[in-house]
């Protein structure tokens, strides 16, 4: 037992001079690389090799002169990340490590605004993620301001600004109190993009009928149906009326056509009809027509 | 005084051999204040261990050569870069063996509408560089690594996978 602990240990040792030799080579990396710029890697010795540049991100190999700089063109390296560079001439090898950065200036914008469709006058209610890119794809994760504006129908706007933090801004805004389609724009410097956003009216606010007997039948009729912002309630929502007399009660479902609900029902004399809409009811009306 | 010494060297043999298990230390950060969508336990949970899960599919993906493994948990950009990688060590000829030993993990970002949650990770790894069979290059590496996941059907998914200097 002791003999063997003895040789696995001196077997570890053994395995990690050759890397700590290797690291003491001379190889010149430089410490970081912004994506996509030009670099060169600087050798010692002589004769042939092959510099590989290794990383989750990219791969590359290139048949170097040792002693002479490897020249590295814009766009060779792009993807951000931590790379190993390993020079392999003949039975040796040198290694060292680097970072590539993502290039300063953001290209592509990654933005999610929630939800596309949305009732008027909600605090809050919209939100907005932006996921900043560079030109390779590569998350920005220096701060930068990211601009928010959302402009409704009517011209109204809402703008914020926020800062980047680890390549990612939010935002929240609110509805407007007038349906209709808004755009929601993200931007940072020349890069923008566009969502689109329905603000559709919200809950009724106002819920009136009429009702018209005629003989044996009864015509109800709603006024124009709309939420609390004034806004009409799109034409197919239902609208239910109920119609409840001695023997029993009568319901009927209609959607809204041009903003009103029309129904025919059988008049009862006494009966008593509401109307509602989801969970919203408007006014009653109490029959007082003989049969 | 040579029994001290056998016992001080056998310990450290088994300090090491536990180094280098294939489970890695993982800590992670208190997430209370991760916003703005407040944050699940169940939540957090998942997405730390389909990260984690990640860095195993990763390993094996970029030791095999095989891009298919990363399906399972990685999506969108990462997904693509990490197969274009394979692509390119194939062509070549090498591969490479990562073996996480320690994640420190901050949960950072878990967007308003709960589609995509975002984490920076304090790791340390050995990376090997093979030809074939012949290991090119050793090295120890602590990085700092950004991540992006985004929920699909039945896990969360990778869609961002980045270092970035320390």
């Amino acid at each position: 037992m002791k003999s063997r602990c003895t040789f696995l240990l001196g077997g570890l040792i053994l395995a990690t001079m050759p890397l700590a030799l290797a690291q003491t080579g001379g190889l010149r990396l430089p410490r970081t690389v912004e994506a996509g710029s030009a670099f060169s890697i600087q050798s010692s010795g002589s004769g042939p090799a092959f510099l590989y540049i290794v990383g989750p991100g990219q791969v590359l190999r290139r048949k170097v002169q040792l002693g002479e700089p490897t020249f590295f063109a814009p766009g060779d390296l792009h993807n951000a990340g931590r790379y190993l560079a390993v020079l392999v001439g003949g039975s040796s090898t040198e290694n060292g490590a680097f970072d590539v950065t993502a290039a300063h200036q953001p290209m592509v914008l990654s933005f999610l605004a929630k939800p596309s469709r949305i009732p008027v006058d909600v605090h809050d209610g919209i939100s907005g993620v932006v996921y900043v890119f560079d030109a390779f794809q590569n998350l920005v994760l220096v701060p930068t301001q990211v601009s928010f504006e959302l402009t409704s129908v009517t011209g109204a706007e809402q703008m914020r600004t926020a800062l980047t933090r680890n390549g990612v801004a939010w935002t929240t805004m609110n509805s407007a109190v007038q349906e209709g389609v808004a755009k929601f724009k993200a931007r940072v410097g020349d890069a923008t993009s566009t969502r689109v956003i329905q603000q559709v009216p919200g809950n009724p606010c106002h819920l009136r009928m009429s009702a018209r007997a005629s003989g044996q039948r009864l015509a109800v009729e709603t006024e124009p149906v709309r939420d609390c912002s004034g806004n009409a309630l799109p034409d197919g929502t239902i609208v239910t009326f109920t119609e409840t007399y001695s023997e029993g009660e009568s319901t009927v479902d209609v959607p809204l056509k041009r903003g009103v609900a029309r129904a025919d029902m059988p008049a009862y004399s006494g009966a008593k009809v509401s109307v509602a809409t989801g969970v919203f009811s408007g006014n009653e009306i109490r029959l007082g027509t003989k049969r | 005084m040579t029994k001290p010494l056998f016992i001080i060297m056998c310990s450290l043999f088994t300090t090491i051999v536990a180094l280098g298990s294939d489970h890695p230390a993982v800590r992670l950060a208190p997430t209370e204040s991760v916003g703005p969508r407040p944050l699940e336990k169940q939540t957090e949970t998942a997405v730390t261990r389909d990260y984690l899960q990640a860095w195993r599919s990763l390993s094996d993906a970029l030791d095999q050569n095989r891009a298919d493994l990363l399906d399972p948990d990685f999506i969108g950009t990462a997904k693509a870069k990490l197969a274009n990688t394979i692509r390119e060590q194939a062509n070549l000829g090498i591969h490479t063996r990562y073996r996480d030993r320690a994640h420190d993990l901050h949960l950072v970002f878990y967007s308003p509408e709960g589609l995509s949650i975002q984490l920076v990770d304090t790791v340390e790894y050995d990376m090997e560089v093979l030809d074939r069979d012949k290991v090119l290059a050793t090295q120890h590496v602590r990085a700092r690594y950004v991540a992006v996941l985004t929920p699909t059907e039945v896990r969360w998914k990778v869609r961002i996978f980045q270092a970035e200097p320390q």
